[in-house]
């Protein structure tokens, strides 16, 4: 019987995704290039926003994904707590400069957003706020992974960091809330279709979602596997130091 | 568990620290604002709660290193975590020492301070209550990250970096009491919330600084 645990072993870890990465990559390439273009170029200009709504295609799909790059690591975090396997931790540290990453697309993107629209760069907003402190807590998670030499130390460190700042992140997402109104606008997605954003954009917004959620996948594989075997070379180099 | 607490303080007082540390840096925030941002008393009584609450957890962040660095320098700690003590106890005492060398003297201070910040008179009752529930709380997310980063070399900036989003929540329903207060606007709401949050925080963290501690000095 297969279970998700077969993934636990280094090497199938490497056999499955090294066979899945080719696809995944290809599908983000091409989710990304046809959701952007489609965006870009074929969609119409909104009637009070002008051009700009386009940077929706970017702003939103990087947003979705600093959050949910947290909630993997939160996962991942949990799961090498729980059954200390090392893929597991791996993949969470893999995952952060990824999420890093796309809060600060996020943030610049509503940045350049935001000066046309509300005529400022930057405006103590809520979620502005929360996306501000989430690229904190990414800071702090990554520079306690390199601070310490002991990798498994590291990894129950950064593990108990990221539970804890999970529930702090939460904490603070709604202490803004309660600070500040902000400018900027609910959902614009919601399963609910009442809510959502007219189907012109809606639907090249779907395809840019999907090429960064497949974009995501493909760089935590590729950068866990580049961890193991880093971890791997390290090993055989200790033991030829010894032998 | 009381004599740790005791012993702790002594500690921090006669060795010079963190006792005075985090005071003088607290009293000289205060006093330059002035320098900084001119003389002008409205001004200065709008920021006041603000700076007040900005300049205690700043002194609280200076003094944080200090929690577990010098016992894991000299070894106390590893028999302190032998000890029949459960390491739980241990962390919360450690907290408990750093709130009443740190944050109570701030607390106790605050109001002269507010003086010179020319702080409105119905200021000085939130600013001290919001204070005096928020500063528990600054110590024992302190705490937490002291016992992260207790076996790194030169940490103060991992810990502070660490700390840093920790604090957000505090600090905005901290300074939200006194600036309400000072505004003479009801305060309760976020004074509950900030309540919640230092009963939350001593109740739970201690386990999960605790379960750090373990793992560092595994």
């Amino acid at each position: 019987m297969a279970s998700i645990w077969e993934y636990a072993n280094p090497k199938k870890f490497i056999d499955t995704t090294d066979r899945l990465l080719p696809f995944i990559a290809v599908a983000a390439v091409a989710a990304l290039v046809v959701g952007l273009v489609w965006g870009f170029f074929f969609t119409p200009e909104d009637y009070r926003q002008g051009s700009t709504v386009k940077i929706i295609y970017l702003h939103v799909p990087a947003a979705l994904m600093a959050i949910n790059a947290w909630l993997m690591m939160l996962v991942a975090s949990l799961v090498w707590i729980v059954r200390r396997h090392h893929v597991s931790a791996l993949a969470a540290r893999a995952a952060a400069p990824v999420g890093a990453v796309m809060t600060v697309i996020a943030l610049v993107t509503g940045a350049i957003w935001g000066q046309p629209m509300w005529g400022t760069w930057w405006e103590w907003d809520p979620r502005l706020t929360s996306f501000l402190v989430l690229f904190l807590f990414y800071l702090g998670y990554m520079a306690l992974w390199s601070a310490i030499e002991n990798d498994d130390t590291a990894a129950d460190l950064t593990s108990v960091l990221c539970l804890v700042g999970s529930v702090f992140a939460v904490l603070s997402r709604y202490a803004v809330n309660f600070w500040n109104q902000g400018l900027h606008q609910g959902a614009s997605l919601s399963l609910d279709k009442e809510e959502n954003v007219a189907d012109v954009f809606y639907h090249p917004l779907l395809v840019c979602i999907a090429g960064f959620i497949l974009l995501f996948v493909a760089l935590v594989f590729l950068r866990t596997q580049t961890e193991i075997r880093a971890r791997r070379t390290r090993a055989l180099l200790a033991r030829e130091r010894l032998g | 568990m009381i004599s740790l607490l005791t012993r702790d303080m002594r500690l921090a007082v006669r060795a010079g620290g963190g006792f005075g540390l985090g005071l003088a840096f607290f009293l000289i925030v205060v006093v330059l604002v002035p320098f900084g941002v001119g003389p002008q008393s409205g001004l200065l009584a709008r920021i006041a709660p603000g700076i007040l609450w900005l300049g205690a957890l700043l002194a609280c962040l200076l003094s944080l290193d200090r929690i577990f660095a010098l016992d894991w320098e000299d070894g106390s700690l590893d028999l302190l975590a032998t000890s029949p003590v459960p390491l739980e106890g241990l962390v919360s005492m450690k907290a408990l020492a750093h709130w009443l060398t740190t944050g109570l003297p701030l607390v106790l201070v605050t109001p002269v301070l507010g003086v010179l910040l020319n702080l409105p008179a119905a200021g000085y009752g939130p600013l001290v209550l919001s204070l005096l529930l928020g500063t528990p709380a600054l110590s024992v997310i302190g705490t937490f990250g002291a016992a992260l980063t207790v076996g790194i070399k030169r940490g103060g900036l991992l810990l502070s970096l660490l700390v840093l989003p920790l604090y957000v929540p505090t600090l905005i329903f901290g300074a939200e009491v006194a600036r309400r207060g000072a505004e003479g606007l009801a305060y309760t709401a976020p004074l509950a919330m900030l309540a919640g949050i230092t009963c939350g925080a001593i109740a739970l963290l201690p386990f999960a600084s605790a379960a750090v501690l373990r793992i560092n000095l595994r």
